[in-house]
Order: structure tokens, then C-alpha cells, then sequence
């Protein structure tokens, strides 16, 4: 079949290409490194849930500084911090006051918890050391690397495979090989489903690598299924390729293809949950789901983060797989621009 | 040379034309690369498009193999109108840029192209030998691309051309960078594909490669000036070479 030739000569290149081979794992796998030893702190106004508070001691806890809605039943509030519509609620036992938190993001989990210790100053007139927390997900040890690390490892698979993917197709046009392949019996679509099959190998080997890099060697949160990771960044690493080859065709050179980076790349990293979303202006907020980052990450952290199991990612999967197909068109339509049949 | 047919032998038109070009013009924007051309190219001729670079050869030869299309007029191969997927395996390519995988050995460049037809392994194998034979290459197989000389690039290139033996081949300056001797065995393999009734098309700036076509149309600017044997354009032209005829045929654009 003639786009097993053409997936055979992709994988030979690779071979031969060791510095980019070494690029597209190493390079993530360093830049993680990186992050996970040098990482910061922030400020976050959470949003609380009250159930069931009895009106003397409401009066008396310190309510600003946090968002806060009045539950009459305790599993309307748990059920709201399961969809990720309140961060934590508060409930008020024997006169013992226990918060059960989300506990996905540090960020919030730490702003939660610092809320709560403020709150009850006026009550206790000491600082609440015998709080009672609970977390749904994650622990108080959890570090932000845990939160971001999810988005990071989908963002530089993303970012390593749109580049060399891009670059590699771009090369096929310039050198004139893609006109001596439309030159041959190749379909269109043979030329475009080689690549993806050929580069797709590479990433599994890729993907594997710096996911199990990140959660065996780093020892990044990892609640979930091993093997949805796998799966999450591979569809990931599909858009991404196929996206790669569909810019490189209105690239001229290497350089204008690096020049793609900040215009597609490093917007996705802004908007696909690195940074809070609700934090982020109105008017640009519409960008993160239009990016195939933005479901990766949310798939990623579900499964790394909570230890959500495959119901909960298979719409990003199926939002992932459309992001490619729409791609892969795309890339048909526009290499009829070199040969119209 | 032994005749594959991979898809069986197309039908000539009535006049046992192979190739025929019907008033194509090609602009690009306002730009206007090719201006009403016309001409026919019969069955087992090695017919030469003679002309300076940026003359339009390229254009018109793209617009041959069918990675390019007219802005006006046609283009019919076997009577059949390009672009036609159908003709593709009928036609061998060989573009001005070597179009090679220079990371890969010579082997494996050619293992995966011939892969592209529909070949069994043993005229796959058979084919590889057999190109590598006439471009005199046998011996470099298994060097990687990226260590070949400019020359030998060349021949590779052509070599891939003539892999799934096509019944037309179409090489945008084929012998550029070989020395004479090469060049001289390259033409008699041209010349033995001829009589096996391959018809190629050869663009070439070189007066002495030209004298070796059959047939010869000389563009400049776009326009086809002059089509014919070498001997009819020089008696045409009265003059005894061909670049005289060249000058005398473009003559009225020409100041000096």
C-alpha cells in the first residue's frame, strides 16, 4: 500500500534525523524539569458554599474577601463543587466548623483554606488550627507543578510535535519531493493519512516517554488510569501534526514556521487553564475553546488530577479527533493547490 | 528496455500525437508566463524546449505532468485533457531541483518511490537494478543522498524518473552538472528509450544538447518563436547554428 511506503520512509527519516529525535522527547522532558523545580505562588478570591449555617454564627464569620452561595443541603453544595461551580463548602457540626474542598488547584485550595482561617477570627478570636478539611480531590500537599503539570506535558508534546511535523512537510514542499509525490499515483489524502501515520508512530514512542517521564520520575500527581494519559496526549499530538503540516504550507521557509510559535502556540498555553480561566478578560476568553490544548488540558487534569475515569474525557477526545479531521481536509483542499486531481 | 504497461498503453489521438498543446496561457496575477502556445509532440521523439531560465519552460513543462493548470487553453496527453490522474502513470517526472531525500541512501530514495506504482516485489527489484544501470549509479546505492555530488543528485533523479517506465518522460534540464561523457551515455540511454517508443521531453539552455532532439521549440519570453528539426530552423533562419537561430527567431525583441 502506498501509504505504508510513505509511512516507512517518515520512520527511516527519524532514524537518520537523531537531533530531532532527541529534540521532540528531550527537550519537553527538560523544560518540565525546569518548571517543576522553579515554580510560584498566587492570589485568588474563592468561592464558597454555606450549608445549613446557623444565622448567629454566619453573623459572626468574616464573609468578604470570597464569593459565597447558601445551600440548604449538603449534597446540592457537593454536587456543585463536583461540576467546579464553587470551590469548597462549609458545613457547621457540633459547633465544629468542617470545609470540604474541591481540591484540584493548589492555588485555590491554599486561598480557601487562608480564607477560612481569617473568617473565623471573630468567631474563635484565635486562628482555627483544629479545622476540619476534607478534599474531594487532590491533598494539601499538593504542589502547583500537580495542577499545571497536566497542561505542561499536553503543551509541549503540542508544541514539539506542531513544530517538527510543520517543518518536516514544509521540507517535502521546498526540496520539490512533494511534487515528485503528486507527480506519482499518490492520492491527496494518501500524502496527508502517510504523514499522520508516520509521525503518529513517533509520537506514541514520544508521548509515552515524557508522560511517564513526568508521573514515574518527577512524580507528578497522577490519581488516574495510566493509560487515558496516553491516549488523551496522543489524540493531542494528532491535532497537533496534522495542524503542522496544514500551516507549513503557508510557510516559505524554516524561520516563517517559527514564526507560527507565538501566534498559535503560545496562546493556547494562556488559555487552556495554565492561568485561572475566570480570571482572564471577557474579551478574549472565547479563544480557549477554539484551541486543541484547552480539551487536552481539561482531559489531562481530569484524569491526573481527579481520577476521573474515561466518561469524563471522552467528549475532549471527540472534540481532539474532530480538531484533526477538520486539519486533515484542510490539508487535502489546499495541496489541490499543487494538483487539482 | 523492457516495457511495463502498468495500466496498458494509452490511445493515441488520430494523428498519432502523444502530446498536444492547445493556445495555453499562464499568468500568474498580471504577470503573463506563457503566452498561446501551441505545438504537438508525436510518439517516440525526443522533442527540446530550448530557452534562456525565466523563459516559461518550467511553466509549460508543469503544465505537461499536470501540477499545473492553464489560465486558458489545453492540454491533452493520450487525448485525454490534463490534469487526469489516470495519465499520471504514463508520465515521468524529473523536476529542475533533485526532489530527493537526502537524509536517506540512494536505496532507499528509490525503494520508496517504486513502492508508489503498482509493482510486485521482483519489477520492483528489477526496475531499481535496471535505472541504477543506465545512470551509471550501481556503485553508490547504498551511500546516503546527502554525500553525493551535485551530479550524481542529477542522475538519481533522473534514475527515479524512469523507475515504473513510463511512456512519457518529462525532464526539466536533466544533464545539468554531468561532465561530457556521462551526458554522452545519458543521451544514448535516451535514445535506446526512444526506440522502445518512449516519448521525451527535454527543456535545456544548452545549444549542443538541443542539436540532439529530434524536434526543437524555442520560447522566449513566454511565446513559442520557432518549432521544428534542427535543420529546418536553421535553413528557416538561413544561418548554420542553432544559437544564431535562436537570436534571428527572437530577433525583433532583441536589440543587439
Amino acid at each position: 500500500m502506498r501509504v505504508k511506503a510513505l509511512v516507512i520512509r517518515i520512520l527511516k527519516q527519524f532514524k537518520r534525523d537523531k537531533r530531532t529525535m532527541a529534540l521532540l522527547i528531550l527537550a519537553p522532558i527538560l523544560v518540565l524539569s525546569m518548571l517543576y523545580l522553579v515554580f510560584g505562588d498566587d492570589d485568588y478570591s474563592p468561592r464558597i458554599g454555606l450549608v445549613d449555617i446557623p444565622e448567629e454564627i454566619a453573623d459572626q464569620i468574616d464573609l468578604s474577601e470570597a464569593e459565597i452561595t447558601y445551600y440548604d443541603e449538603e449534597s446540592s453544595a457537593y454536587q456543585d463543587v463536583e461540576e467546579q461551580n464553587l470551590d469548597a463548602y462549609l458545613t457547621i457540626e457540633a459547633n465544629q466548623p468542617s470545609i470540604t474542598l474541591e481540591g484540584s488547584d493548589p492555588v485555590i485550595n491554599s486561598a480557601v483554606l487562608n480564607w477560612m482561617q481569617e473568617a473565623f477570627e471573630p468567631l474563635t478570636g484565635q486562628s482555627s488550627s483544629q479545622l476540619d478539611a476534607t478534599f474531594i480531590h487532590g491533598n494539601e500537599d499538593m504542589r502547583h507543578f500537580d495542577y499545571f503539570g497536566p497542561v505542561l506535558l499536553g503543551f509541549f508534546i503540542f508544541f514539539f510535535v506542531f513544530l517538527i511535523s510543520g517543518v518536516s512537510f514544509l521540507r517535502e514542499r521546498t526540496r520539490g519531493t512533494l511534487e515528485r509525490l503528486l507527480s506519482s499515483p499518490l492520492r491527496k489524502w494518501e500524502i496527508v493519512m502517510g504523514y499522520v501515520i508516520g509521525f503518529g508512530l513517533f509520537t506514541i514512542i514520544q508521548a509515552t516517554i515524557i508522560s511517564t517521564y513526568s508521573i514515574f520520575v518527577l512524580g507528578m500527581m497522577m490519581e488516574g488510569t495510566y493509560i487515558y494519559v496516553l491516549l488523551i496526549t496522543l489524540f493531542l499530538s494528532f491535532s497537533a501534526l496534522t495542524l503542522g503540516i496544514l500551516l507549513s504550507s503557508f510557510a516559505h521557509n524554516e524561520l516563517q514556521m517559527i514564526q507560527f510559535i507565538p501566534i498559535v502556540i503560545v496562546p493556547q498555553l494562556f488559555f487552556s487553564g495554565l492561568f485561572n480561566l475566570e480570571t482572564i478578560s471577557g474579551w478574549v476568553s472565547w479563544i480557549g475553546p477554539l484551541t486543541p490544548l484547552y480539551y487536552a488540558a481539561d482531559a489531562l487534569r481530569n484524569v491526573m488530577v481527579r481520577g476521573l475515569g474515561f466518561e469524563h474525557i471522552y467528549i475532549q477526545l471527540l472534540v481532539l479527533l474532530s480538531f484533526s479531521v477538520v486539519f486533515v481536509v484542510m490539508n487535502i483542499i489546499v495541496l489541490r493547490q499543487h494538483r487539482r486531481v | 528496455m523492457k516495457i511495463l504497461l502498468v495500466r496498458g498503453v494509452k490511445k493515441l489521438d488520430k494523428n498519432g500525437k502523444v502530446i498536444s498543446v492547445k493556445g495555453v496561457y499562464k499568468n500568474y496575477g498580471k504577470q503573463t508566463v506563457l503566452e498561446g502556445i501551441d505545438l504537438d509532440v508525436t510518439k517516440g521523439e525526443i522533442f527540446g524546449l530550448l530557452g534562456p531560465s525565466g523563459a516559461g519552460k518550467t511553466t509549460l513543462v508543469k503544465q505537461l505532468v499536470g501540477l499545473e493548470e492553464a489560465s486558458s487553453g489545453e492540454v491533452f496527453l493520450f487525448d485525454e485533457k490534463q490534469p487526469s490522474l489516470s495519465l499520471i502513470e504514463q508520465i515521468g517526472y524529473m523536476a529542475q531541483s533533485d526532489a530527493l531525500y537526502t537524509e536517506l541512501s540512494a536505496r532507499e530514495n528509490l525503494e520508496f518511490f517504486v513502492s508508489l506504482y503498482n509493482l510486485t516485489k521482483q519489477e520492483r527489484k528489477e526496475r531499481i537494478k535496471a535505472v541504477m544501470k543506465v545512470v551509471d549509479l550501481e556503485d553508490a546505492m547504498d551511500k546516503i543522498v546527502a554525500k553525493y555530488s551535485g551530479g550524481m543528485k542529477r542522475r538519481l533523479s533522473l534514475a527515479i524518473a524512469m523507475l515504473h517506465e513510463p511512456q512519457i518522460l518529462i525532464l526539466d534540464e536533466p544533464t545539468v552538472g554531468m561532465d561530457p561523457i556521462l551526458r554522452k551515455s545519458i543521451w544514448e540511454s535516451f535514445n535506446a528509450l526512444k526506440e522502445s517508443g518512449v516519448t521525451i521531453i527535454v527543456t535545456t539552455h544548452v545549444m549542443d544538447e538541443a542539436e540532439k532532439c529530434d524536434r526543437l521549440g524555442m520560447i522566449r519570453n513566454g511565446k513559442l518563436i520557432a518549432i521544428g528539426s534542427v535543420d529546418e530552423l536553421k535553413e528557416t533562419a538561413g544561418v548554420d547554428n542553432l544559437e544564431l537561430a535562436f537570436l534571428k527567431f527572437g530577433g525583433e525583441q532583441h536589440a543587439s
